[in-house]
């Protein structure tokens, strides 16, 4: 006789300690893992608000001008010569400032665009010539990053892009209150720039915006074209798996091809034009369409058979079974999909670079032909920039796309949720 | 609910599909924009230009496209003609094969315009002491292979790790730089003004370019792979970041990222001369290359506003002593060779020979 058996409840109780330790562990690691990641995305948010932030404040110094009539040839008013009215403005605001190279570190106080502005003035109100003003002009970048704390004091003059007398005149603006930072609309209204201070994110916003509007509508009404006849009208057969396979092969294919791709088909065949977002929309269409096939496909078969069977049965032909009660059903799990896709070629900046839409492109593009760049590359582009004054707005341009995607990825949850049905 | 969404989507695409037909029509006729490729290192400054240019012109404003000298290249000698960019900027002259290539396909018309110097400076972080070096140090720190210590002349790998076993004076750190990637403008450069010249210190070597040029070109013109050099990207901004954090490596770069880090970074002494704005200017320090742009002669009476951006670009107010290139650290040409240039651009004088 072997040892009494153990009957399987006493055996349970045993393991029991143990399934309850082993549970705990696991549960443990899962939840380990969910606070890592979030700790990771948190870290990416904070240093980048934190550095970008910033940027949605810009430094203005308070200039008094008088628009000397003898600047101004009435019949040319944008053609008069508004640099130097900046520069003589800012002589009298300092009138002790004596010297050549004195005067063009006063002339580096204010950004070159204070002189746009105040044509921009006079051009819409001829009237002001002849009078004084106070004016709001934009400070350059140098000042701005000084007000920001971006610049020591106590560093050496000479590594400094701030100098000494520069510091007591910005002290004397202070004290006069001829210095502010007020919310930084340029940013939002103004194209690219080399001024840091003049540059902004709507013409990249409105590129992306043009690109995006292209590959959504190719590429979803194909992309579910595509879908409905393979799952709904196709056979099974060689042809079809041999489709599938391809369909999941470009899904994987790194996006710089889709960009090769695009030069030579799209610019050196078809001669479309360089760097617009026609071409950069076709790039896309082409990523995206396989993460939309494959979607549409997904939410086309979780629609049950019973379905399809309750409408042939009542006499529904095969195309009215589709667009009138299955095409419906799957559409909220065809749309996610959609809308990801969109998300993905939002972030995307690699083929853009094979077709020229890595640019430096001041004006805003009006139509789908005219040059533009994207999101993602003015944030490459400004990554690039000497200039100091471009770090921060690097970040506080990544802000605006993280808050698209953050948008996008938010509408494809909530139409999943508002017209999902589960069976 | 669901049939009705689904309608009004397909509705949607259906009516904004014509509107997008439209607009494409127009793409075959001109280009009313100047369309600029080329060097990342004349972008900075190009692109000044260009904004300047369409602030103040009823012309549109230059596109420019950072493509690297040697892509910039290829795209404008593809042809003639609104599809093909009318101007390419270089870090270097342009080359004999690039003449040929834009010649074959009937760009011939070339009008070559320099529009100032860019130094390359070697520079670590403000934390460690700034390095005085000469060429010939830096050649032997850098190169794949080196002449053999022992003093016969015969090449054999690099066996330096760190800068005191070069010379006595400099520090007892490990060699550690971080530059361009070969497709770079900034590298070519690197390595003719500095491996080069360092090369031709040893007699030999210099003996080698009339009796062996491929064994001399190896020899002058191979960065070393073993990890002393890393190849940190086009990114000059990164590689500050990285030098900040690292104060014993160096970084290759051009002046103008040196000249806005200053408070960050400084400059190594290269043949005792120190990298600043004046010393460039005067040839003191020795390390600086010209910049260049190329125009097709054929596109200046067919792109609007062509030729005014020439004349904005070679106005003082724009490439002279004290024009607002200087201010983003380009440095100008000395007077002569500026007039000689300017006047190049005025008359449309073409490149014949190199």
């Amino acid at each position: 006789m072997s040892a009494p058996r153990k009957t399987t409840s006493e055996l349970v109780r045993r393991s029991l300690a143990r399934r309850y330790r082993a549970e705990k562990r696991f549960r443990a690691i899962g939840l380990a893992a969910i606070i890592t990641s979030l700790a990771c995305l948190a870290t990416l948010f904070i240093t980048i608000s934190s550095n970008g932030y910033p940027a949605f404040f810009q430094t203005r110094i308070q200039l008094r001008v008088f628009f000397a009539p003898d600047l101004f040839d009435a019949a040319n008013l944008s053609r008069a010569d508004y640099e130097s009215l900046v520069k003589r403005s800012l002589r009298n605001s300092f009138p002790d400032v004596s010297g050549r190279n004195t005067k063009r570190l006063l002339y580096r106080l204010v950004s070159s665009g204070a002189a746009y502005q105040l044509r921009e003035l006079v051009v819409n109100n001829p009237g002001l010539i002849g009078t004084t003003q106070e004016v709001w002009v934009p400070a350059s970048d140098e000042v701005d990053m000084f007000m920001k704390g971006y610049v020591d004091r106590t560093t050496p003059e000479s590594d400094r892009l701030i100098k000494d007398i520069q510091l007591t005149w910005i002290d004397r603006l202070n004290t006069d209150k001829r210095l502010k930072k007020v919310f930084n609309t340029t940013f939002f209204t103004a194209g690219d720039s080399r001024d840091p201070e003049l540059s902004g994110i709507r013409g990249a916003a409105v590129g992306s915006f043009y690109l995006l509007l292209i590959t959504l509508l190719l590429s979803f009404p194909i992309g579910v074209a595509a879908a409905i006849y393979l799952e709904e009208f196709a056979g099974r057969n060689r042809w079809t798996d041999i489709i599938e396979v391809n369909i999941n092969n470009l899904a994987a294919i790194p996006s710089i091809v889709f960009g090769l791709l695009g030069l030579a088909v799209f610019l050196n065949f078809f001669g479309m034009p360089r760097s617009s977002p026609l071409v950069g929309g076709l790039v896309m269409t082409m990523m995206t369409l396989p993460t939309i096939i494959i979607a549409s496909r997904i939410a086309l078969q979780s629609v049950p058979p019973s379905i399809r069977e309750a409408a042939l049965g009542v006499g529904a032909s095969r195309m009215q079974t589709v667009i009138h009660h299955v095409l419906p059903l799957a559409l909220p799990g065809m749309l996610t999909g959609t809308i990801i896709g969109m998300a993905r070629a939002l972030g995307e900046s690699a083929p853009l670079l094979m077709i020229g839409m890595v640019a430096f492109i001041a004006d805003i593009p009006g139509s789908i032909t005219d040059p533009a760049t994207a999101l993602p590359v003015q944030i490459y582009l400004w990554a690039d920039s000497p200039e100091r004054a471009f770090m921060e707005r690097t970040s506080a341009a990544i802000m605006v796309l993280l808050a698209f995607l953050i948008l996008m990825n938010g509408a494809a949850v909530f139409l999943r949720n508002r017209f999902e049905r589960r069976w | 609910m669901n049939k009705i969404f689904a309608q009004l989507i397909v509705a949607g695409t259906i009516t904004l599909l014509p509107v997008l037909g439209g607009s494409t029509v127009s793409f075959a006729a001109g280009r009313d924009y100047v369309s600029i490729v080329g060097s990342s290192t004349v972008y900075p400054f190009a692109t000044v230009v260009a904004e300047k240019f369409g602030r103040t012109s009823r012309f549109k404003t230059p596109k420019i496209e950072s493509t690297g000298s040697g892509g910039g290249m290829k795209l404008f000698c593809a042809g003639i003609g609104v599809r093909h960019p009318d101007i390419t900027n270089a870090s270097r002259r342009i080359k004999a094969s690039e003449l040929k290539m834009c010649r074959d396909n009937g760009v011939r018309e070339i009008v070559e315009v320099k529009v100032g110097y860019d130094g390359i400076v070697l520079a670590n972080s403000k934390k460690s002491p700034a390095m005085h070096i000469s060429r010939k140090e830096l050649f032997l720190a850098l190169a794949r292979e080196v002449p053999a210590p022992d003093g016969t002349a015969r090449a054999v790998p690099n066996p330096y790790t760190t800068w005191r076993e070069i010379n006595p004076s400099l520090p007892a750190v490990k060699i550690e730089v971080l530059g361009p990637p070969p497709t770079s403008g900034t590298r070519d450069a690197f390595v003719e003004l500095v491996m080069e010249e360092g090369a031709g210190a040893f007699p030999w070597i210099k003996a080698l370019k009339k009796k062996d040029k491929n064994e001399y070109k190896r020899i002058c013109r191979t960065v070393r792979e073993d990890g002393a050099y890393l190849e940190a990207g086009e990114n000059d901004n990164l590689i500050i970041q990285k030098l900040e954090a690292n104060p014993s490596a160096f970084g290759i770069f051009g002046f103008s990222f040196l000249d806005q880090n200053l408070d960050k970074i400084q400059g190594s002494f290269i043949d005792g001369g120190q990298p600043t704005f004046d010393a460039i200017a005067d040839g003191s320090y020795a390390v600086s290359r010209p910049l260049f742009f190329y125009v097709k002669k054929k596109h200046v009476a067919v792109i609007p506003g062509l030729q005014e951006f020439l004349d904005e670009f070679t106005s003082d107010r724009a490439w002279g002593p004290d024009g607002y290139l200087a201010d983003r650290g380009l440095i100008p040409m000395p007077d002569e060779e500026r007039k000689a240039y300017g006047d190049a651009v005025k008359n449309l004088k073409t490149l014949q020979n190199l």
